[in-house]
């Protein structure tokens, strides 16, 4: 009896030097660099700080932001999609042959453009789970596929939704008495299923499984092949919800966006945490994730730092992300 | 004659393991000097000391008359002690001489490779030994035989006089064997010393001048080939101590057979294999490494593709085309390689308790059940005394025994019928062990049937109501408790197939 507590209060402390402590650590430490950069770009401008200024970051962060997500799951289980950025071109231009060539209701293209970013999603996860073709060539492909059946589809001329003037609500109108654009809202409920998806339910859970050892879980009796399937037709789906938001956003289909969004979608995960070798990652990490890439350029146009030199820092910004990542994880270790 | 090698008083101990206890050997100039014992013997441990892969902690070592000390491999490589291992270690993608050469190729303007010299080099050392090979074939258009000859020539560039030979005919032919003797015989004639381990008994009195035999991390002795017989050099390998002989549970010969495996077969991996196991039965699988026995448990799961055979399960065919399938029909697997295939050392006690039975916990909309999850977890931590602190630690924090009890715990949430235990209690230390060995006859009692593969004889021994024994991808015996000792089930584990 009298070993009991001793016992259980030196597990205590075990389980906190280890997991538990090592997590939090990593998403303080994503989420005190955002409020260094916030309380620095405020300081260095009146401009930054302002309401206007903060919705407009959040307004820029939200399609990016829904692309990242999707790219947590994949990137989990070790792998990587390049084709979020043009699927999302492609679920934009089919909105657009739904609504606006083929005159369909808005929720038909809607629901039509994601399912389509889900189909591409799928094309990439048989490819990969099935005829084991490596992630990062399959996706390739259909990187290229989607980009050039964006530009045929639409004859490589924008698709405008003029004629549907909610569509353009969706995204740009808000809720009465809130000046807080819808995109916002989308992105911030997609960030809440993102993370229930992957905390709460089995296909996170075997996520996380596939990426930290693909073959044990394979010998658990995991059907590794069709969860890895589903997984991709999830990046993809959200892919498609990031397309319509592009188009609502922009009130038309631009066939020739959306190549260099995946990278910096991967960005995003990166900076919040997220293993590159699979295994580890969460979902409020990558929404800090992104909204520390907004926020850095924001603040730095505000300043008036050129754009190229804009995208240099943000370059830098991946690497000490990445190796503050690195020397923790090697602290942890030892 | 002065001894090319002399080993003595070798101590080696890693943490929790004695594992070399004043071994000692001695190799002449011109001798194939064999040594044999069990898997875990210490024969490999001895071996990486010689070649400076580990570093012993007492003892001598003598080399050419001289006391010699070897840091690293590349010490033991310099002074000409070469070891030839069972996996070869060529780089398929380049050439036989560019394998040969590789980090010393000779130069020409520093910084050029001097191809030409290199390949002439190579087949100068191709002409003494009479093998008939281009230095700039790919390594992997060679055969294993031929990958074989360029390692030796390997070791040989860098003049070798000691020779260690690792299981060398494990993946050979009869006539690629044939051949290798012949290089081995020629290689004598220029006094290089060799080692050779092997299991083959019939293959040591053909090719080996004196035997040493180890078992337990310990010398037992060195005897001249021709004096000795195969059942004598087995007698002095397996003359182990058996732990606490209980017999094995009692279980009824005539229960139902719920699993049976009929010709099964892939390649020479795995010949025509045919058993069954039967209710409450523990079905012991003994053999040497390498002797397929891996390969039939993981065929049986579905987790290697197979060429023919059929498994049926409580007498109905089963369809098995991946491990969810077998899983799904009842079957669980604990793999001998706990670390890589047991368990997820990055995710939690509960999490790995739940992976094979998540579709138990998940609700209409797929949330997972937590609660529910966390009591089973909780019962198994209890029931099977895992030690931790508690079912949110990361399973690569708990002991090997533990790691072992989570997996087994992982198939019993499942609910499993038949159970394949893969080595079980490998790498765990004693106590473990005899909680373990309590554990499977608790389930057999339960009525599960349990397939175990121990390479350790005692254990095998001791646990199971039928053995079989397996020899280089076939069944070469199948024994009731009763007739089966330590002597049988080596001379089966070690019988070759009749080609000879």
């Amino acid at each position: 009896m009298k070993l009991q507590p001793t016992q259980t209060a030196v597990g205590g402390q075990q389980a906190k030097k280890t997991g538990i402590k090592g997590a939090a650590r990593q998403k303080v430490l994503a989420f005190a660099s955002l409020i260094i950069l916030i309380l620095v770009f405020s300081l260095l401008s009146g401009n930054f700080f302002r309401f206007d200024n903060l919705v407009g970051i959040m307004l820029s962060t939200a399609v990016i932001g829904v692309l990242a997500l999707g790219s947590t799951f994949v990137i989990i289980t070790g792998g990587i999609d390049l084709s979020v950025g043009t699927v999302m071109t492609f679920s934009s231009v089919m909105a657009g042959v739904f609504i606006t060539y083929w005159n369909g209701p808005v929720w038909v293209g809607v629901i039509g453009g994601i399912l389509a970013g889900s189909l591409c999603g799928l094309v990439s996860g048989l490819m990969i789970a099935k005829m084991k073709i490596p992630p990062f060539i399959a996706t390739l492909a259909v990187m290229m596929i989607t980009k050039g059946l964006s530009l045929i589809i639409s004859g490589t001329k924008p698709i405008y939704f003029t004629d549907k003037p909610i569509f353009n609500k969706l995204t740009m109108g808000s809720i009465p008495g809130w000046e807080i654009p819808n995109a916002v809202w989308i992105f911030l409920i997609a960030s809440v299923i993102a993370g229930f998806i992957l905390t709460k339910t089995i296909v996170g859970r075997y996520n996380f499984a596939l990426g930290s050892n693909e073959e044990a879980a394979r010998l658990s009796g995991v059907n590794t092949v069709f969860w890895k399937v589903v997984i991709y037709v999830m990046t993809g789906t959200f892919s498609g919800i990031a397309g319509i938001m592009m188009a609502s956003r922009l009130n038309s289909a631009q066939p020739a966006l959306g190549s260099g969004y995946e990278l910096e979608a991967i960005a995003a995960v990166v900076i919040g945490g997220t293993s590159l070798s699979g295994g580890m990652g969460t979902i409020l990490g990558t929404v800090i994730g992104a909204l520390i890439m907004s926020v850095l350029t924001n603040g730095l146009r505000i300043l008036s730092v050129a754009q190229d030199w804009q995208t240099v820092i943000v370059g830098l910004v991946i690497i000490l992300a990445v190796y503050m990542d690195i020397l923790r994880r090697r602290k942890n270790k030892s | 004659m002065n001894a090319l090698l002399r080993l003595e008083g070798i101590e080696k101990s890693f943490p929790g393991v004695h594992a070399l206890k004043q071994c000692k050997l001695e190799l002449l100039p011109g001798e194939v000097h064999a040594l044999v014992g069990e898997n875990g013997a210490g024969k490999s441990t001895l071996m990486k000391i010689a070649t400076g892969v580990y570093t012993k902690d007492a003892g001598r070592m003598v080399y050419k008359g001289e006391e010699i000390e070897l840091p690293n491999t590349r010490a033991a490589r310099d002074r000409g002690i070469s070891m030839i291992h069972q996996e070869l270690n060529l780089l398929p993608h380049l050439t036989i001489a560019q394998n040969i050469y590789l980090g010393r190729e000779p130069r020409k303007l520093r910084c050029l490779v001097d191809d030409h010299e290199m390949n002439s080099r190579v087949s100068r050392q191709f002409e003494k030994m009479n093998l008939k090979l281009d230095p700039r074939m790919l390594v992997s258009e060679l055969s294993v035989a031929k990958q074989q000859m360029v390692e030796i020539a390997k070791a040989l560039s860098f003049r070798s006089e000691v020779l260690i030979m690792d299981e060398p005919t494990a993946a050979l032919t009869e006539t690629e064997i044939q051949d290798l003797f012949r290089m081995i015989t020629q290689l004598k004639q220029q006094g290089v010393g060799i080692i050779y381990i092997s299991h083959r008994m019939e293959e040591l009195q053909q090719i080996s001048d004196r035997i040493t035999v180890m078992r337990d991390g310990a010398y037992v002795d060195t005897v001249e080939t021709m004096n000795m017989d195969v059942d004598q050099i087995i007698r002095m390998m397996v003359g182990r101590e058996l732990y606490e002989m209980e017999s094995p549970t009692s279980f009824s010969p005539n229960a139902e057979k719920v699993l049976e495996v009929k010709g099964l077969s892939r390649g020479r991996e795995l010949q025509n294999i045919h058993f069954n196991v039967k209710k409450g039965e523990i079905l012991g699988f003994a053999g040497l490494m390498g002797a397929g026995r891996t390969e039939v448990a993981r065929a049986i799961f579905g987790a290697d593709p197979v060429d023919h055979g059929e498994i049926l399960i409580r007498g109905k065919k089963a369809k098995i085309r991946g491990p969810h399938d077998a899983v799904r029909l009842g079957i669980g697997y604990l793999s001998e390689d706990r670390k890589r295939f047991g368990v997820l050392v990055d995710m939690d006690v509960a999490s790995n308790i739940a992976i094979a039975s998540y579709k138990r916990y998940r609700n209409m909309a797929g949330w997972m059940k937590e609660a529910h999850i966390n009591r089973t977890a909780e019962h198994f931590v209890n029931s099977l005394s895992i030690k931790t602190p508690g079912i949110g630690q990361k399973v690569k924090f708990l002991s090997g025994g533990n790691q072992q009890k989570v997996a087994i715990g992982k198939w019993l949430t499942r609910d499993c019928d038949v159970l394949i235990f893969d080595e079980p209690t490998r790498g765990i230390d004693v106590g473990a062990k005899s909680e373990i060995y309590k554990l499977l006859e608790t389930l057999a009692a339960e009525g599960k049937s349990i397939i175990m593969i121990s390479s350790e004889l005692p254990e095998i021994l001791r646990m199971s109501h039928r053995i079989i024994v397996m020899c280089e991808g076939r069944i070469t015996a199948e024994l009731s408790a009763e007739e089966a000792t330590q002597e049988t089930i080596m001379k089966y584990a070690t019988m070759r197939s009749q080609v000879m």
